[in-house]
């Protein structure tokens, strides 16, 4: 397999094969808390994007550094400084979400799909392959918390980024916004995303080898 | 483990403690310094954008106000307080809500206290001639969203505190039952949190409204803008 591909392969496996929130499960506590708007949940992915990327290219570029004893609080260091970083920009730039999100933005922290593609991925691979699959993480991180944000908006608040979509009398759907919402959408999305998941390994198979087919029949 | 054992990284020989503490300590100081520099750029923004919010919040609760300045009790007086800016600063402040001749039409005065979910940070306007609350925006809650968040979002609820009466004391009373001029109604649907902002409002104003001058007393806006944190607003 050429260089090329590998890096494309590392950077899209995140997006759907490999899903943080909708296949591996990680980072449930953002997924489910801040989801509670499309904006929300997208500056939620986007600072953990940006704080992904930053920590796996540094922690691949100083693979050879740091020994392992220490490893693991030497990448909370990382992490740490680059979320505090995202921290200060956000509340200097986008002052509004920036308090919405409150105190989940110092949480990315110990959001576990961080710290774990830094021991999984980062420490093993060269700094090109480490930030591609920062990106492809990232960017599966947050298409999964802006698909839960946009549908828990549109029926909790019917507004859409805060646009009203169905007009004054429309009697908001208010508990997709709270907690129990975050949960019965998750697990209806993951329903879906196995179903589409076991359709496709079926066909696979029965392209594959057609004689069970018959056999069941 | 095997792909541990492959790792080119791992299969130096063992480091010496000496490492150790160093990789920690660089990674330490590296950062501090990206935090510090990351603090400093930010900083003037959201000072700025601070003192915005509080500028809107003071103007809203107290209408007619064209300039503010914080106030604190130095001994027996209230007197102008300048901003120390720094966080962990605690001494209990009010907000003088000014004309544009510079005299005092009200004061703003900022209150906490235990919401339903969260705390509550509100501030309310006090006219202190006419012993009335003059106006109340809640700034942070995390009340449930369609129920206690009423409390900022139901104008029928946050129009409530334009015009109350303070004498004998402010009450707060059922939906539709508002009978006098000293009383609130409650939102139906966020009993709590109304009766959390109730609560919040009556603590502070026996704190504060009782001593604080009336306006002909009260300490006249600085003419130099130093003092006033509305200076440091970019207009």
């Amino acid at each position: 397999m050429s260089q090329s591909d590998r890096t494309a392969e590392e950077l899209l496996k995140g997006l759907w094969k490999e899903n943080p929130t909708f296949v591996q499960v990680l980072g449930m506590c953002p997924a489910l808390a801040v989801t509670n708007s499309a904006v929300n949940a997208i500056v939620m992915g986007l600072a953990t994007l940006f704080v992904l990327v930053a920590s796996s290219g540094l922690v691949s570029m100083l693979r050879h550094f740091i020994p392992k004893q220490v490893r693991i609080s030497t990448y909370i260091v990382i992490i740490a400084t680059f979320v505090s970083v995202a921290d200060l920009v956000l509340q200097a730039t986008l002052p509004v979400v920036h308090k919405e999100l409150g105190a989940f933005i110092p949480l990315i922290v110990v959001n576990c799909l961080i710290l774990g593609r830094q021991e999984a991925f980062a420490a093993k691979n060269t700094v090109k392959l480490a930030i591609a699959d920062a990106i492809g993480m990232g960017l599966g991180f947050t298409f999964a918390l802006t698909l839960l944000g946009v549908v828990r908006e549109i029926l909790g608040s019917g507004s859409l980024f805060g646009m009203a979509l169905f007009g004054p009398n429309y009697e908001p759907w208010v508990v997709m916004i709270l907690p129990p919402g975050g949960f019965i959408m998750l697990g209806l999305i993951l329903l879906v995303f196995s179903w589409v998941k076991q359709r496709r390994q079926a066909r696979q198979a029965r392209q594959a080898d057609p004689a069970p087919k018959v056999g069941v029949a | 483990m095997s792909a541990r054992q492959l790792d080119p990284g791992t299969t130096e020989p063992e480091a010496g403690p000496l490492k150790l503490v160093a990789t920690l300590t660089i990674a330490g100081l590296l950062s501090g310094v990206a935090i510090v520099g990351a603090w400093q750029t930010t900083r003037p923004t959201i000072l700025a954008y601070q003192a915005q919010v509080l500028k809107a919040a003071v103007f809203k609760v107290v209408p007619g106000a064209q300039g503010l300045q914080r106030l604190a009790w130095q001994g027996q007086t209230l007197a102008a307080e300048a901003d120390p800016g720094g966080e962990g600063d605690d001494t209990p402040v009010v907000y003088g809500a000014y004309d544009a001749s510079g005299a005092l039409i009200g004061y703003a005065i900022p209150a906490e206290g235990a919401g339903f979910q969260d705390k509550i940070g509100l501030i309310y306007g006090y006219d202190p001639d006419a012993s009335k609350i003059v106006g109340l925006r809640v700034l942070d809650s995390r009340e449930t969203p369609g129920l206690g968040d009423k409390i900022i979002k139901d104008q029928e609820f946050v129009h409530g505190w334009d015009d109350l009466s303070t004498t004998p004391s402010i009450e707060l009373v059922a939906h539709g039952k508002k009978a006098a001029p000293n009383q609130v109604e409650a939102i139906s649907g966020a009993t709590i949190s109304s009766k959390a902002v109730m609560r919040i409002v009556s603590g502070s104003y026996a704190d504060w409204a009782e001593r604080l001058p009336k306006r002909a007393d009260a300490p006249r806006q600085e003419i130099t803008p130093a003092a006033s944190p509305a200076k440091e607003v970019a207009p």
